[in-house]
């Protein structure tokens, strides 16, 4: 059809340069970032860190400067165009509080020419929602359960989610995940999601990108992280050695250990100080992202 | 890989057909089912519920009186009860046609109901289209389909403009019907024949005409105030309902007041009439009228009456070139209101 050409390269979203200022901040501060197809990134930062301005920038919901392309696209000029092949959760339990669950399925497959109801309600048949349900009377769980059975039911090439998952209980939040891994994802679509549970996506994620103060400050696939970053418990007499080595975080543990996370250091340098792990995500987010709110 | 890819063709539905326009329009209806629809059957309900009432204390009324001995006729018979049918054949032509004209005015009267609620449906719709799902935040769910601003902002005009009023419509004939038959039965009762004494010389088809006529027309005439509480609805962050009313009404006061219509040499009447009136009024069925050089002639008697809410006098309306100078105002405020919709941001 009017499949742009850089699909073929692989490029789903580039990104230079973007800027945006709200009132008294800025949002996003000449933030680049490019996106391949196939992926699963999550994009990480504080509250307020512009994780959501970004989102919306490629969404085409918020004007900016800089430039933009997504799918090939400009989400500013080409936004009706590009939600063909884009679909987002933005916030969790968005629905209309009205709508019967029929009425949102007949609605988005009367709108969307991907939407494929028979997959869509496959995805409900298990479920508790009955068609006559309205929205006003589920649980926050269950209408992220219809939104997402909605969502997937859509064969887009981009899948953005913005705290898809917030305020669920966990099981609803595994669920969540699962569904999105096991049903939809595959090496043609690309999903973007942000989310402060880091350790419940970090297994899913094949990159991650750190956003602080409208900047991208890392951006790497999951395999690098365990290549750059190491985490070392220090056993208590080498404790000072190892600090010479400068860690770029420090921590106590109970009984006289430390563990210290090292960027580019070699692993066979550490292992002689103590014992040595890939960091989790979570850790090397509170590390990078420290005094962020002092 | 081959096979995953091979599958996924298979599985893959290939893009259908939509239909956008039809689908937001039953979005419309879905949600405002109870003002669109309901609304004013109800109204039209009432006014029966009324009517009856008021035919049956009516008949009590006359009953006491003839049990007293004070409903005479003129030549000083008295009947026991009210004998129609021996009123039929004294009525002369004359008399027929004002029956007839008493008939269409009570029968206007009494299907307008529905089109009073349309006027306060349509008002507070509009104010709604485009703040409500900002405010409960679903506007981002529909941001989230493959339709544009535009298509959304037009589907709601259509909405208030022509799906609420022929609903309305609907409501009257239905009304209307319920009380021709209300008062046949009161005909037969009384031992008239309804034929004669109501559906002949009263004309039902020329207040339903009326009435027709009168959905193009309202569209046209309400699009300024349409367009105005849709911007004001795409703009608010807060309390659509607030700066819709006060800032005409205070742009009305603030012009009253320094007296600026001199400039231009009008009254400051002139504003309020054909600004703020404009602005806020127009979602009332037959506010046009008021515009109209010749209005209230004659409305003391009731062929007058009648003249004025006839199909011919809402046709006029099209005539006014106030009609067309706020049509375009309405329409250059929608396209305001596309724009906000497009841009505004949430935050």
């Amino acid at each position: 059809m009017n499949a742009p050409s850089n699909i073929a390269t692989g490029t789903v979203v580039d990104a230079r340069n973007l800027r945006k200022h709200y009132k008294n901040k800025l949002a996003l501060d000449g933030t680049n970032f490019h996106i391949p197809t196939g992926r699963i990134i999550g994009l990480i930062g504080p509250n307020g860190a512009g994780k959501t301005t970004a989102l919306k920038a490629m969404l085409g919901l918020i004007p900016f400067e800089g430039e933009l392309s997504v799918l090939g696209r400009d989400p500013r000029t080409q936004r009706d165009d590009l939600m063909r092949d884009v679909c987002f959760i933005a916030d969790v339990a968005v629905l209309p509080r009205w709508i019967k669950v029929k009425e949102a399925i007949e609605f988005v497959a009367g709108v969307h020419p991907r939407f494929d109801r028979a997959k869509c309600e496959r995805f409900l048949a298990h479920t508790q929602l009955k068609p006559e349900l309205r929205v006003r009377e589920l649980s926050k769980g269950m209408i992220v359960q219809l939104h997402l059975a909605l969502v997937m039911a859509i064969d887009a090439k981009l899948l953005v989610l913005d705290e898809p998952t917030l305020g669920l209980d966990i099981l609803y939040r595994k669920q969540f995940y699962q569904r999105l891994l096991e049903d939809y994802f595959d090496e043609e679509k690309t999903i973007i999601v942000t989310t402060h549970q880091v350790e419940e996506i970090e297994h899913i994620l094949t990159d991650v990108m750190f956003i602080r103060d409208g900047k991208i400050v890392l951006d790497a696939p999951m395999e690098a992280i365990g290549d750059r970053y190491v985490e070392l418990l220090v056993n208590g007499d080498r404790t000072d050695e190892a600090r010479n080595l400068k860690p770029i975080d420090e921590r106590a543990l109970p009984f006289g250990k430390t563990v210290m996370l090292f960027d580019g250091i070699e692993q066979a340098r550490l292992s002689a100080l103590g014992e040595t792990r890939t960091p989790g995500l979570a850790d090397l987010f509170v590390a990078t992202m420290k005094g962020t709110y002092a | 890989m081959n096979a995953v890819a091979e599958t996924r063709t298979h599985s893959a539905a290939a893009p259908h057909s939509t239909h956008k326009l039809k689908l937001l329009l039953k979005r419309e209806f879905w949600e405002h089912k109870g003002g669109f629809f309901w609304a004013p059957l109800v109204a039209g309900g009432i006014s029966l519920l009324l009517t009856i009432l008021g035919i049956i204390f009516g008949e009590i009324t006359a009953r006491r009186a003839m049990a007293d001995g004070k409903l005479k006729f003129d030549d000083g018979v008295v009947i026991n009860g009210l004998d129609l049918g021996a009123l039929t054949g004294r009525l002369g032509p004359e008399e027929m046609t004002k029956l007839g004209h008493g008939i269409d005015l009570s029968l206007f009267v009494a299907s307008s109901w529905p089109f009073i609620v349309l006027g306060f449906v349509v008002f507070f719709y509009c104010l709604g289209a485009l703040y409500d799902d900002r405010k409960d935040r679903s506007v981002l769910f529909w941001k989230s389909l493959p339709i544009s601003d535009r298509d959304t902002v037009v589907s709601k005009v259509l909405s208030a403009l022509l799906v609420a009023p022929i609903l309305a419509l609907a409501a009257s004939l239905v009304t209307m019907v319920g009380f021709m038959l209300v008062l046949s039965a009161v005909v037969l009762l009384h031992g008239g024949n309804p034929f004669t004494l109501l559906w002949s010389p009263g004309s039902p088809l020329s207040v339903v005409s009326a009435f027709m006529i009168g959905i193009p027309v309202y569209a046209l005439w309400a699009l300024p105030t349409a367009g105005w509480l849709l911007l004001c609805s795409a703009w608010a962050r807060s309390k659509p309902f607030l700066w819709a009313i006060m800032i005409p009404v205070f742009s009305g006061i603030f012009v009253s007041w320094f007296d600026l219509t001199r400039l231009f040499n009008l009254d400051s009447s002139w504003y309020w009439k054909h600004i703020v009136g404009r602005m806020l009024l127009g979602t009332f069925p037959g506010t046009d009228l008021l515009y109209q050089d010749d209005f209230g002639k004659g409305v003391g008697d009731v062929a007058g009456s009648l003249h004025q809410i006839s199909a011919a006098t809402a046709l006029h309306s099209l005539a006014m070139p106030e009609l067309w100078i706020g049509a375009a105002a309405g329409l250059a405020m929608i396209f305001g209101a596309i724009r906000l919709r497009r841009w505004r941001d949430e935050g």
